[in-house]
């Protein structure tokens, strides 16, 4: 397979190939956990520190394991990843972890982690490997951190609240309330409405690919990619 | 000589889905009236809210969509969403609440599916549960009829108590609203009251169900019926749907009638008429074949019944609805009419 240029990898896990949007893998956490800012980020963050990690010992070892038992493998490594991330979490972002609760382990199963190991480490070198973890990492946090921005203005008319849970107590002014005295739109806060509002990004990604399509050449610089991603 | 045969078939008859959209209009307007004779005027400031909102909705997403605004504006169907969700709201709703509940309907639940005809949901049933699941204060503050509000609201009081919050003098909204019959009902179950006593004990019930909720109900059964005559709806649903309900209600009712209240009141209270005649014979979301409708409206009826009586909320009928329009496409597939001539 011919090596991927730093480039577009890049723009493979920003936009193109974006975990969540066009992928749509790791739906479990990505639906159950951005009903905010903050938990979406601090999920995304966790999440990319694994697949970086993953891609690059999984890329390290990937000349040395049998195909046969390769997915046993690779289960193991990023479970060990995962435990040693839940363990840091716990201890320097405990109310944070408290918050996110079975969903920090539950990223072992996480099946964009998995997929990338697979698809993308298992063939490449280290270097690679990592950088397509952190951008598809970087893709699948930014899709999380929008989706929480939207369920959040929607459900609480604030942005960032709980920001010290992340950011230390300093961080409070993050705190950003929209709508004085916002009577809260339930639906939004609820599994339905994580469902409408990733249909509603994925149809906005759309009708970006589509128009740019559309368009002539000069707009399909990739630059744009990566801002608008 | 050249004989110009045209193919079958030959008889047409001349129904456009404008003519079914304003004949279902048309027969909501004597349950409409009694509703507003005995609610008071926002029941039908709600209903012109909320077909202004609707149209104005339906425009702006025709438009987005490419469509021709003319053929799509023109078929009533909007209008016909409207008024089903704006008669399914409390009386004195604020104006937000229908705006959103519009706004969901034929925005999310019509057009992101692809304009009428492909909507898998009853998009004025979506946008109902929608706003009970969202907003469950606003959605059970149903005013009382007339004749038991003392006094009842003039037009320009529920004009500001629509648009702008404001109530006369010193009361709000939680002093001029009261509990629905069925509600009624069924909290004073939870109390360990039985049927006949919270009859019998409180103002809001009258000869039949609740009091002034019974006639509402008898007048859209007669624009049902009327529907049924003009042919616009079939018998089936209806039908199985009502009697479904009431074969439940009144097993439950014969074994055991201080728990279980009766099958002509389950009949004539909440939903379940405006339901089997208006909203489940929904042409795009309802069973199509024959057979298929009355397992339909049978499975409305049976869900009605439970999750009035053992589920969380009052009313069911919204919810049964929408599991049944997810049944649909399955229940079409295993009740096809055999083809004549084959096994």
């Amino acid at each position: 397979m011919a090596e991927k240029t730093h480039h577009e990898i890049a723009r493979d896990g920003l936009w193109t190939n974006n975990v969540a949007l066009v992928q749509v893998l790791g739906l479990c956490p990505l639906l159950a956990v951005s009903s905010t800012v903050v938990n979406g980020l601090a999920l995304g963050l966790a999440t990319l520190l694994t697949l970086v990690l993953s891609n690059a010992v999984v890329s390290m070892i990937r000349n040395y394991v049998t195909p046969e038992i390769r997915i046993s493998v690779f289960v193991m490594i990023i479970a060990a990843i995962v435990t040693v991330i839940e363990l840091a979490m716990n201890a320097y972002f405990h109310e944070l972890y408290l918050i996110l609760g079975i969903f920090i382990p539950l990223i072992v199963t996480n099946c964009s982690i998995l997929g990338r190991a697979e698809a993308f480490a298992s063939k490449h070198a280290v270097v690679p490997a990592a950088l397509d973890g952190l951008y598809m990492g970087l893709g699948f946090t930014a899709v999380l951190v929008a989706l929480g921005a939207l369920r959040e203005v929607l459900g609480k008319g604030t942005l960032f609240s709980q920001a010290q849970l992340m950011f230390g107590d300093n961080a409070q002014w993050l705190t950003i309330t929209l709508v004085e005295d916002y009577r809260g739109f339930l639906l939004a806060i609820l599994p339905p409405g994580a469902f409408i509002c990733l249909g509603l990004l994925i149809a906005l990604k759309n009708v970006i690919d589509s128009r740019r399509k559309t368009k002539p050449a000069p707009a399909a610089h990739p630059a744009a990619a990566e801002s608008a991603a | 000589m050249k004989l110009r045969t045209p193919i079958s078939p030959h008889i047409h008859i001349r129904t456009t889905v404008t003519t079914v959209m304003l004949r279902v209009v048309a027969a909501l307007i004597p349950g409409i009236v009694v509703y507003a004779w005995l609610f008071g005027a926002g029941v039908v400031i709600n209903i012109l809210f909320a077909i202004a909102v609707a149209l104005t909705c339906e425009a702006l997403m025709l438009k987005a969509r490419g469509r021709p605004l003319r053929p799509f504006m023109s078929d009533g169907s909007a209008v016909v969403t409207a008024v089903l969700l704006a008669v399914a709201l409390p009386p004195l709703s604020p104006w937000w609440l229908t705006l959103i509940g519009i706004a969901f309907a034929i925005v999310v639940a019509k057009h992101l599916f692809g304009g009428l005809g492909h909507n898998p949901f009853n998009p004025a049933m979506v946008a109902y549960v929608m706003l009970l699941i969202s907003f469950p204060r606003e959605m059970v503050l149903w005013a009382p009829p007339t004749a038991l509000a003392e006094p009842p609201l003039d037009l320009m009081e529920t004009l500001r108590a629509i648009f702008l919050g404001h109530y006369p003098g010193a009361l709000s909204i939680d002093a001029l609203s009261m509990a629905t019959p069925l509600d009624q009902v069924k909290t004073q179950l939870g109390l360990e009251q039985s049927v006949a006593q919270t009859l019998a004990a409180s103002p809001a019930f009258g000869i039949l169900a609740g009091r002034g909720w019974e006639w509402i109900n008898l007048a859209f059964l007669a624009g049902g019926v009327w529907l049924l005559r003009k042919r616009i709806i079939g018998w089936q649903i209806p039908v199985a749907m009502l009697g479904a309900l009431a074969a439940m209600a009144t097993i439950f009712y014969v074994i055991d009638p201080e728990h279980y209240a009766s099958p002509l009141f389950h009949l004539l209270s909440g939903a379940a008429i405006l339901g089997a005649f208006f909203i489940a014979t929904d042409p795009v979301t309802a069973a199509t074949t024959p057979r298929g409708r009355l397992i339909f409206g049978a499975g409305i009826g049976i869900l009605t019944y439970v999750i009035r009586t053992w589920g969380g909320y009052p009313d069911g009928v919204a919810f049964a609805v929408l599991l049944m329009n997810m049944a649909a496409p399955t229940i079409d597939y295993y009740t096809q009419p055999r083809v004549y001539g084959r096994k």
